[in-house]
């Protein structure tokens, strides 16, 4: 913990000098509210108007699949292991050779992320080997109950399930 | 068998009457868009947008709050004193509504046989004492709601209030007794009068200058404005007086301050600067009659909008500074403009003193 300095406060000076001292910092101020009061607000219509987010915000995941509609997750369970929040649940299985789900030998049988633990820092994304998983550019998840904060597999799928809401503000 | 009546009498009492009803309506939509251009101005100034959402700029948004505020639950706290609980906030109102009574906003027009239409309610020779004294009673709904309403803050903040308020009167009469004493006279309408007639308003002058300054700062004192707003501080006393408050009577409070800042700022036009100049006799009666009223109202403008220029950027002063800057700076100062101009008024060669 870093300690404030405490300063002495200064002498008394002369009262003439302090007091015009004094009223050309409430001039400056003026001064400065005034050249305020004639620039343009920065304030988003929010719901009108969408920010314009950067490319890589962490939003809501998403589970990519390869261009042959596979997915790429491989049930590993890394981003289990790294989330700090405890949000993520993956359950593994073998995947059936006869109908791949994944490209290899394990898929994810279950996947949930539960939404109210998530603090979106990313680190499953990072921990992922297969690039499976994304964090997405939506941010509008709030939701009326606790019960549909937890995203299943389904949900966090590409292409989104039906729940997904609009962000055609995004790109592809 | 009937005494005659004098309909001329009749004519002007309803008149009066007819005039105070259009001011009090007027002052209240007034009141009503000032808070829409403060919520403005204070958004631009802070890089926002300010209401926007009912009606087109957000016009209606004053109608909004006051449909919300007449509509809210009264609430008065159970140990309260009900009485003055309920008095309070009719005692800070309705003064600041009849001092606009003296106050005028044009030039009358003469109308032949007599008669003229006049732009004041009344115009009495004690203009200046009347609206000062009224404005004085103010400060006792103040005081009466922060102790009728048994609660620590607002009773601290009632406190202030009444600290504040005389201190800052004192600085306020001086100031505005100097262009008294250049005027020679306490009626308002002789005082613009008297600066039209010479075509020099009394800001112009050194020693007016000097008045306008402590009477603006003292005005912003009296009128509760940032920076000097103690009595309210919500981060200190959760509001001050008015936190036992809502609903209707809260809007009197509210109402109170606003119109007092007009009041303020139509004393200050009308002393200092010049009421209704440049419309002046010399544009022929009729032509200055009604251009007069919009000057006036566009200098009222001016100051309410350095009110809220004000507001958005000052912080609030602590206690002692306001008390010391009130009692230690604006008074002596005040005092000795007023020996320093009654001076000039006595001693000067006749050709140097302009209202000789």
């Amino acid at each position: 913990m870093a300690f404030v300095e405490l300063k002495a406060p200064p002498p008394p000076g002369n009262p003439v000098s302090e007091a015009v001292a004094d009223l050309t910092a409430i001039a400056k101020g003026l001064g400065l509210t005034l050249r305020y009061f004639f620039t343009k607000p920065v304030t988003l219509q929010y719901p009108e108007e969408r920010p314009s987010l950067p490319a890589r915000h962490r939003g809501r995941h998403e589970l990519e699949r390869h261009e042959n509609g596979l997915e790429k997750c491989v049930g590993c369970e890394l981003c289990a292991l790294a989330c700090p929040a405890k949000a993520i649940f993956v359950q593994g299985a073998e995947n059936p050779p006869e109908a791949p789900i994944s490209i290899g030998e394990r898929y994810a049988e279950t996947y949930v992320v539960n939404m109210i633990r998530c603090i979106f820092c990313g680190f499953c994304v990072e921990a992922c080997p297969t690039e499976a998983l994304q964090l997405k550019r939506v941010f509008e998840l709030a939701d009326y109950s606790r019960e549909s904060m937890i995203f299943t597999k389904e949900m966090l799928l590409a292409p989104r399930p039906k729940r997904e809401r609009e962000d055609s503000w995004l790109p592809g | 068998m009937l005494a005659a009546i004098d309909w001329n009498v009749v004519f002007i009492v309803l008149l009066a009457f007819v005039k105070a009803f259009v001011i009090v309506n007027a002052l209240l939509v007034a009141f009503a868009y000032m808070t829409w251009t403060e919520r403005k101005v204070m958004g631009r100034m802070q890089v926002r947008i300010g209401p926007n959402r009912v009606g087109p700029f957000g016009l209606l948004q004053p109608i909004a709050d006051g449909i919300k505020l007449a509509l809210k639950e009264d609430i008065t706290p159970s140990q309260a004193n009900v009485w003055i609980h309920t008095i309070a906030p009719l005692l800070s109102l309705v003064p600041a509504l009849i001092i606009f009574a003296v106050i005028p906003i044009g030039p009358s027009i003469p109308l032949g046989d007599n008669r003229s239409w006049t732009w004041y309610i009344a115009n009495i020779n004690v203009g200046f004492l009347y609206a000062t004294a009224i404005a004085s009673l103010g400060v006792y709904g103040i005081v009466l709601a922060g102790w009728a309403s048994n609660n620590k803050y607002s009773l601290l903040g009632g406190l202030r209030a009444s600290a504040q308020m005389i201190s800052y009167e004192l600085p306020q009469g001086l100031a505005a007794l100097s262009v008294i004493v250049m005027a020679g006279t306490i009626n308002l309408y002789e005082i613009v009068e008297q600066q039209n007639r010479n075509f020099l308003p009394y800001v112009l002058l050194p020693t007016g200058l000097v008045a306008f300054v402590i009477y603006l700062i003292s005005g912003i004192a009296e009128a509760n404005r940032a920076p000097f707003d103690l009595p309210e501080a919500e981060g200190e006393l959760g509001a001050g007086f008015h936190t036992e408050y809502s609903g209707f009577k809260w809007s009197m409070f509210f109402m109170a301050e606003y119109v007092n800042m007009v009041n303020i700022a139509a004393l200050a036009v009308v002393l200092f600067l010049g009421g209704w100049w440049p419309a002046v006799d010399q544009l022929g009666p009729v032509l200055a009659g009604i251009l007069g009223p919009i000057i006036f109202i566009l200098k009222l403008a001016l100051f309410v909008f350095f009110y809220i220029w004000l507001r958005s950027t000052l912080p609030r002063l602590r206690f002692d500074r306001l008390m010391a800057l009130g009692w230690k700076v604006l008074l002596p100062l005040a005092l000795a403009n007023l020996v320093l101009t009654a001076l000039w008024v006595a001693f000067w060669p006749i050709g140097w003193w302009p209202f000789a």
